[in-house]
Order: C-alpha cells, then sequence, then structure tokens
C-alpha cells in the first residue's frame, strides 16, 4: 500500500506529525510482548554464545573422571562449582552449555542463509517471470516436500561423515521449500503493483527491478520465514546429533547432550532435561520474535 | 474433474520419478559406497572386491536403470546387513509404522480440532490463549525428547506405562502422543482461523438469524466448511509424521520403518535406505493426491490447480 494514498485519506496527518516507516515500526515493536520476550531471551543467548570464553566456568571438553555425573546446584548433592552438574566424562554442564549455544545458532543462521538464498531465488523467479518458469519450480518444490527430510539427511550425513560444516550445508539444501512458497506467492502480488509497472517503463532492467522493487518489499515476509527455517533447522540438528549421525562428540551440542545423557536418564533425569530446555528456550524465543515481526509488520495477518 | 483428476495423477507420477532418480543420484554420488560399506579398516583390495560384488564399478547410468526396472517390480535387492530381500524386510516393518502414523494422526485431529473449535469461538478468552500457548510450545519442542520426558514422566515416575518395545497396546500410548503432539500445532492453528473466517461469514448470521440452535450452527454449517483445509493439512502431516517416526520409533525401540531405516543408514545399507526414502516419498505423494481429490471432489473452485 502506497503512503501517500493513506496520507491523504487520513484527516488526521495534517494535524499528527509525520513518522518514519522505521519508527511506526519501532513503536509497534515496543508494545508486542512476544516479540519483546522473544528478541530479548534470544539476544540474551547471542551474548552468552559470543561471550562463551568469558562466562563458562570450566573448560566445556575438560574431562575429569573422579567428577563425574555431579547433580544440579538444587538437587542436595549439587554444589555452585557445578551449577548445572557434570556429565559422565566429569564435563562441566553448564560450560557445555554455553559452548553448545554457538553450534546451534551457527547452525540456525547458517542453514537459514544459504536455504534462504536457494529458496528466494527460485521464488522470486517463479513469481517474476511466471508462465513456465513458474510450473518447473513449482514442480521442483513439489519433489521437494515430497522427499522425508530427516530422512535424507540422515543418509547423506551418515555417507559423508556427520561434521558441523555438512549439518550445516545438507539442512541449507535442504529447507528452502517454505522460502520458495513464500517468496513466490508474495512476488506474485506485488507485481501487479503500479510501482513494478512504473520501473519496467522507465527501462529499468530486471535485476534492478528484483533487487531494489521486489526484495525490499517482500522483505517482511523473508524475515518471518527466516526465524522459522532457522529455528527448524536448530531442531534438525538437535535431532541428527541425538541420532548419532549429526555433529561429532566431543562437542557440545545439546543434541548430542541428550543422546550422551540418554542411557542413565533414568537415574539421573536432570542430564537429559538440562540441554532440553534450552533447546525449547532457543526455539520458542525465535519463534516467539518470528511471530512479533509478522504481527508488526503485516497486522492484518494476524488473528 | 475427471480431467483435473488425470492431471493431478500425471503430476504425482512425475514427482514420483524425479524423486526416484534424486534420492538415487544423491546417496551414488555423495560419497563412495564401496568405502562406507567396506568400513574404515578395510584395504584397497577388499573395497575393490565390494565394488565388483555389488556392481558399484559399473556406470551410473547402468546401475541407476537396473535399479529403476527392478524398483517398479517391487525389488529393492538384498539388504547388506539383515542377508534379506528389502521388500520382504519393508513388508514385515510397514505395519507398526502405518498403525503408528495413524493413530498418532487420529490423536492429532481428536485433540487439536476440538481444541481450534473452542479458541475460535472463546477468542481472545483464557482458553484461546491456553491453546495458542500449547501450539506455540508444540511447535518449540524437540520430538525425540518430548518422546525421553514422557518416558521419563509416564513410565519412570508414575510407572503406568511401558518405556519401550512394542507388545501390546499399552507400548503404542507414549509413541502415539508423541508422533500426534508433533502434528498438532498446525492442524489446531488452522481450525481456529478457518472457524474465525467462517463464523464471521453471512450465512452463519443467517443461519442464525432463522433461529436455528448453536449447536447447529456451529457443527453443521461453520464447522464442516472450516475444516475442508484441513483435509489437505493432515494429508501433509501424516507424511511428515512418516519421517519423524525414524526418531520417535528410534527412542521407544518399535521395530517399524523408521527404525529399520535408522539400523540401515547407521550400517551403510544403502538398498535399505533408497527403498524407504523411496517409499515413504511415495506414501506422502500418493496421500497428498488422495487429499487433493477429495478436496476437489467436495469443493470444485479447487478443480483449477
Amino acid at each position: 500500500m502506497s503512503e501517500a494514498s493513506v496520507a491523504a485519506a487520513d484527516p488526521l496527518a495534517e494535524v499528527l506529525p509525520r513518522i518514519s516507516p522505521f519508527a511506526r515500526f519501532l513503536r509497534r515493536a515496543l508494545g508486542h510482548n512476544g516479540l519483546l520476550i522473544g528478541g530479548g531471551v534470544l539476544a540474551a543467548i547471542v551474548l552468552m554464545a559470543l561471550a562463551a570464553p568469558l562466562i563458562a566456568p570450566h573448560d566445556p571438553y575438560a574431562q575429569d573422571v573422579a567428577r563425574r555425573l555431579i547433580p544440579p546446584v538444587w538437587d542436595a548433592k549439587g554444589g555452585w562449582d557445578h551449577v548445572f552438574g557434570t556429565d559422565k566424562l566429569g564435563r562441566d554442564y553448564l560450560s557445555r552449555l554455553i559452548y553448545g549455544a554457538r553450534i546451534s545458532l551457527m547452525i540456525g543462521c547458517l542453514a537459514a542463509a544459504i536455504s534462504g538464498v536457494i529458496g528466494t531465488t527460485l521464488g522470486v523467479a517463479a513469481g517474476y517471470f511466471g508462465g513456465r518458469v513458474d510450473a518447473a519450480i513449482s514442480y521442483l518444490i513439489t519433489t521437494r516436500l515430497s522427499m522425508p527430510v530427516v530422512l535424507v539427511a540422515l543418509a547423506v550425513a551418515s555417507l559423508v561423515g556427520g561434521s558441523l560444516n555438512i549439518v550445516i550445508l545438507v539442512l541449507g539444501f535442504l529447507l528452502w521449500d517454505r522460502f520458495a512458497v513464500v517468496t513466490r506467492v508474495a512476488t506474485q502480488q506485488i507485481c501487479h503493483a503500479e510501482y513494478i509497472a512504473a520501473a519496467r517503463c522507465i527501462g529499468c532492467s530486471t535485476w534492478r527491478i528484483v533487487f531494489s522493487e521486489i526484495l525490499p518489499n517482500i522483505l517482511n515476509a523473508l524475515i518471518v520465514v527466516a526465524t522459522l527455517e532457522m529455528a527448524h533447522a536448530i531442531l534438525l540438528e538437535a535431532t541428527l546429533s541425538f541420532l548419532g549421525l549429526g555433529v561429532p562428540p566431543p562437542e557440545p551440542s545439546w543434541g548430542l547432550m541428550i543422546a550422551e545423557g540418554k542411557s542413565y536418564m533414568f537415574f539421573k533425569p536432570w542430564v537429559i532435561v538440562i540441554p532440553g530446555v534450552a533447546l525449547l528456550v532457543l526455539v520458542l524465543a525465535i519463534n516467539l520474535l518470528g511471530d512479533g515481526v509478522r504481527d508488526v509488520t503485516a497486522p492484518e495477518n494476524r488473528n | 474433474m475427471l480431467r483435473f483428476a488425470l492431471r493431478r495423477i500425471g503430476v504425482a507420477v512425475c514427482v514420483a520419478f524425479t524423486v526416484a532418480v534424486f534420492s538415487f543420484f544423491l546417496l551414488h554420488l555423495s560419497g563412495d559406497l564401496a568405502t562406507a560399506i567396506a568400513g574404515p579398516e578395510s584395504s584397497a583390495e577388499q573395497i575393490a572386491q565390494i565394488r565388483v560384488e555389488y556392481g558399484l564399478d559399473r556406470p551410473i547410468m547402468a546401475q541407476f536403470i537396473d535399479w529403476l526396472v527392478r524398483a517398479l517390480h517391487f525389488d529393492f535387492g538384498r539388504s547388506f546387513y539383515f542377508q534379506d530381500q528389502v521388500t520382504t524386510l519393508i513388508a514385515g516393518r510397514l505395519g507398526v509404522t502405518m498403525a503408528l502414523g495413524g493413530m498418532a494422526l487420529g490423536f492429532a485431529l481428536l485433540v487439536a480440532i476440538p481444541l481450534g473449535v473452542v479458541a475460535a469461538i472463546r477468542r481472545d478468552t483464557w482458553i484461546d490463549r491456553s491453546a495458542l500457548m500449547i501450539s506455540v510450545f508444540g511447535q518449540a519442542m524437540p520430538s525425540f525428547w518430548f518422546a525421553l520426558t514422557l518416558v521419563l514422566i509416564f513410565s519412570v515416575k508414575l510407572r503406568w506405562l511401558p518405556a519401550s518395545g512394542g507388545a501390546t497396546w499399552k507400548h503404542m500410548i507414549l509413541p502415539v502422543v508423541a508422533l500426534g503432539t508433533y502434528a498438532m500445532p498446525a492442524i489446531m492453528r488452522l481450525t481456529r482461523n478457518g472457524m474465525l473466517d467462517v463464523l464471521a461469514a453471512d450465512y452463519i448470521r443467517t443461519a442464525r438469524a432463522k433461529g436455528l440452535s448453536t449447536a447447529v450452527v456451529l457443527f453443521k454449517h461453520a464447522l464442516r466448511n472450516a475444516v475442508i483445509p484441513v483435509v489437505g493439512l493432515a494429508a501433509v502431516q501424516l507424511g511428515f509424521m512418516l519421517g519423524g517416526s525414524i526418531v520417535i520409533e528410534t527412542v521407544f525401540s518399535l521395530h517399524g520403518l523408521g527404525h529399520l531405516a535408522w539400523e540401515a543408514i547407521s550400517r551403510n545399507d544403502y538398498p535399505v535406505v533408497q527403498a524407504v526414502v523411496l517409499l515413504l516419498s511415495v506414501v506422502y505423494i500418493l496421500v497428498t493426491l488422495a487429499a487433493d481429490l477429495l478436496n476437489a471432489a467436495l469443493d470444485p473452485r479447487m478443480r483449477t490447480g
């Protein structure tokens, strides 16, 4: 919707001070609880991951057989030296949790970035060119959707050998479908807008129209999908690592920590509860942030 | 309708073929299968022997065409690890996964649709808010961790249900709940939004105005229209759940297709992996095809796509 027509139709526009779109976004964002909580928690986790060497009380890889499976501080036998206890090799759980945030965030960001580039390219091309291009890309999306993600990711990771880079690449090349679906529809919708026709009339190249007209206008939808896919990639990495084919030991991946704790969770339930809650909080924060951005930038989609 | 159905079936067959091509080449080109089968400690001679033994020395197109022709006859070759025909293996495991997937979908629909309806009717009350809360948490929960937490609560603490295995119906309760919960948030949200749209429609006001009881308006007029999109989503969710069964079956040691796939993947038993990938894709394609045809039969406007 064009700003000018709204301002002209609104009799209050003369009286009220003009505010920039960004100021309006900020004003709405500050009034949205989900966005504030999600953004705040995510920012805290990002800070924690960045400052991991400064705040982790112990070395996350240092083993100490004499101090195995110490319970967390709220247990009667726990102590402040190991706030979340230690694992079966005597490694400090809190330090592993802090370093593990780096793995989850890195996989979330990079996998979402790779799949975002692939999906957006396909989606914008399908929406902009239409016709046969659209038919071919829609077919590709359908094919991708009918392949079981977990199974294909596991099979490839197992053949190539699981490592952080492989997991990022595999997830990046598998999770582009939602980006493509959303950007395709969004591009189709704005291709009929007057400013696209105007840009064509003054002789803009296709590249110029895509980069300076279409992409900025579908950016909001793109950010929302990016948060969803980040959350998706983080959960999938945890799943792959849990099944033993993702990030290899001794890396402190949260999914791997749950897998390692599985065999004695009946006696020490906290070994799986703590990393699981960490995953839940991180994914919840990202989802709340994404839902919040959607509500604030496109209030008409809210229910 | 017939034209739509034929075209839709044609597309489904093409997609199934493309998936077969993708899954074959993905597995054959992402690593050296002979080395993976032989294991890390084997010598160059052993690897070369395995390459000849399994036909991996032939040109990849010849391998592909051979595999495809036999796959069309439901012959996926012999498993390397289990020493049995892949088709026999899959046939033995399919029942467990289908039962698990079907019951999980049933469970998800039974909980999510009423919850979505109530949330829409009582919009912006505590019921609506808690339903939304449940769906937000449900989406953020790693399914394997939720499954383990269920085991901790219901098997270890309360001792109500067995922790693993598949001998009795009691063994199926936790896996069904764990897998079904995975599909619930999306179904709940779609039902709620569908109900909100429908409840604002003119024909609902007309139905109310002519004095129909609330129950008749809600269930006969509103719900029937609101759940049409849920049919499509349920099909998609069933596909996701069959993929997700690999996690749940591994956690609960249920010997279904997912567990078979996991065992095969960790032992580089690629004839089994390939067959399971293809089978799950084909099931997904068939289920979404059925949902599309059902939708088109219910609603002629859907026949254009």
